[in-house]
């Protein structure tokens, strides 16, 4: 993103249709949105909330150089390395989570340089996209000063002109779209989030094109009565897909819990597998069934609902 | 009394932690450190969590692996979004900071970027994650790990969090006003920083650890003035709350 890019990300804004009208459309339109070589900003956060429904279709449309964001990048960036799809990441951490250790992809492809691994840290990262999200090129943090992430990453120091104090300056992330899955959206794309927040509100206006899959489509009279709930707005969202279990084998707050245990399966088939063992599951998971219903067929129903009651428990 | 090694920090950990204080916990040891501390002498502790939570309460058996997911907000008061939860610890709201590393230096600089030079690494680690905001905005660190050689090395490979970075004044010419690590706590020994030279020096021995114990895993010179004391063992009550807190040793080991 260069210097420039703010006013240019402005433009973007200005001329795309912001009008308030039914943006429902099914998911294998919604990923024509998103071309070769763009940037794509994932919302949720490692396994919660990740934006499956969507992330499935664009490996299922082979879409080439794309460079993926996100706070901290679950094995969805595995799946998009081994297949070809992407050529960086933007991130903070990049895993499967605490018990799995390191990933051998991460490892495999961004030690061979075939990806390129852009570290900053989780509040870097984060202000970069809220700088986006206020129009504005970049944001003062006191993060990653005196550490080797600065230079880097590209970040800048400057010297307060208020205090004379030593600031760093991390450049503002406008990506070209957003992918976010929320727990109910209006046909309009109004939409609201239940539990964490994480950074998915930043990246629904930082973003060019904002793609919402949502667990339930409501009417919108129904949000007007809960508007204070209300985080993402109508005119930064292009594109709304209905998604129950959207965000499945990850958890989606209040909902359903990850289903650690196909979790597990993954990583440790991609332990002992390596990359063929991800050939393998994009196979089963991705290229196999040709519709999200029948992708969820995978887990069947009574893990589906098990994880439902999981959640419904932890909810209590 | 037997326990594993992740007991044995976490009980050591907990008690670094004062009551009425706030802590920035990750999961896995800082999380166990965090709750025992409230179970036992600090019941006013509050955990805050880089996912987003304020002052959750964790269930026994259902804790969780990432701090991002909905066990890690059971009972939270407050979920904001990530970049607030670090936003507070910049205005400096949080007492408490945890960190572990790769690598360790002297100076409690932390690496977990990569090892080996960053153009080529050996292995690239997964990176900072929170631990370079922690360490920047937090009022007290510390580092909890394992004592290894190759982790306890003179000069980190890269400075992922910077800790006394390359001495007395170091913090404060990067721009760092703020938040020190104080202290660093392994299987082995507890250890905090001289005031004079900010390197790290031993304060005390785990029980049934010797000095040259010590010394034959850490890559770097480490002082001791007097006679080290030894900590006391994890006592049956500690470790029977973290064992009913993770009854299937996710953590525990």
């Amino acid at each position: 993103m260069s210097g420039a890019s703010f006013v240019e990300a402005r433009r973007r804004v200005e001329s795309k249709d912001r009008s308030r009208r039914d943006k429902r459309m099914p998911v294998e339109r919604a990923a024509e949105l998103v071309r070769d070589g763009d940037h794509i900003a994932i919302g949720g956060c490692l396994y919660s909330r990740t934006p499956w429904v969507t992330l499935r279709e664009l490996l299922r449309q082979r879409r080439r150089d794309l460079t993926l964001s996100r706070n901290l990048l679950c094995y969805e960036g595995e799946l998009f390395m081994v297949a070809g799809a992407a050529r960086g990441i933007v991130t903070s951490w990049a895993g499967i989570g605490l018990p799995w250790g390191l990933s051998r992809i991460v490892r495999e492809f961004v030690e061979s340089g075939r990806v390129h691994f852009d570290e900053w840290s989780h509040l870097a990262l984060g202000l970069r996209y809220r700088a986006a999200a206020m129009g504005i090129p970049f944001l003062p943090t006191l993060s990653m000063l005196g550490s080797d992430l600065l230079a880097r990453a590209g970040a800048r120091t400057m010297i307060c002109p208020f205090t004379g104090e030593r600031l760093c300056l991390v450049p503002a992330l406008f990506p070209d779209v957003a992918l976010l899955h929320v727990h109910r959206a209006d046909p309009f794309g109004n939409a609201q989030i239940d539990g964490y927040p994480h950074m998915d509100a930043d990246l629904a206006v930082a973003a060019a094109t904002v793609i919402v899959s949502a667990e339930e489509i409501v009417d919108p009279e129904d949000l007007r009565r809960h508007a204070d709930r209300t985080i993402i707005p109508f005119f930064a969202v292009d594109a709304v897909i209905e998604a129950p279990y959207g965000a499945y084998p990850h958890e989606c707050y209040g909902l359903y819990e990850a289903d650690l245990a196909h979790i597990d399966a993954y990583a440790r088939g991609v332990a002992s597998g390596g990359a063929d063992a991800v050939h393998r599951y994009l196979d089963d998971y991705v290229y196999g069934p040709e519709t999200f219903d029948a992708y969820l067929e995978r887990f069947g129903l009574s893990r589906l609902l098990e994880r439902r009651r999981a959640a419904q428990e932890l909810s209590r | 009394m037997t326990y594993t090694v992740s007991e044995l920090l976490a009980v050591s950990a907990s008690r670094l932690l004062e009551d009425r204080r706030i802590v920035f916990a990750g999961v896995g040891t800082p999380l166990l450190a965090s709750v025992l501390a409230q179970t036992t002498h600090a019941p006013n502790l509050t955990i805050v969590l880089e996912g987003g939570v304020i002052g959750p309460e964790m269930a026994p058996g259902r804790l969780p692996i990432s701090t991002n997911e909905m066990r890690a907000a059971r009972r939270g008061m407050l979920l904001p979004s990530i970049t607030q939860i670090f936003l507070y610890a910049q205005r400096g709201f949080y007492d408490y900071g945890f960190l572990g590393g790769a690598q360790v230096d002297p100076y409690g600089n932390v690496n977990t970027s990569f090892i080996g030079p960053p153009d080529r690494p050996r292995v690239r680690l997964p990176g900072s994650g929170g631990a370079c905001d922690i360490i920047s905005h937090c009022r007290e660190i510390l580092i909890v790990t394992t004592h290894e050689r190759r982790r306890f090395v003179e000069r980190v490979d890269f400075v992922t969090s910077p800790g006394h970075l390359d001495g007395p004044g170091g913090r404060r010419r990067a721009g760092l006003l703020f938040g020190r690590v104080t202290k660093v706590v392994t299987n082995l020994a507890l250890m905090s920083f001289d005031p004079a030279t900010e390197r790290m020096r031993l304060d005390a021995l785990q029980p049934g650890v010797g000095l040259d114990d010590v010394r034959d895993h850490t890559g770097f010179e480490l002082p001791a003035t007097g006679d080290v004391p030894h900590l006391p063992p994890p006592g049956e009550r500690d470790l029977a709350i973290l064992r009913t807190l993770d009854p299937e040793r996710t953590f525990l080991g």
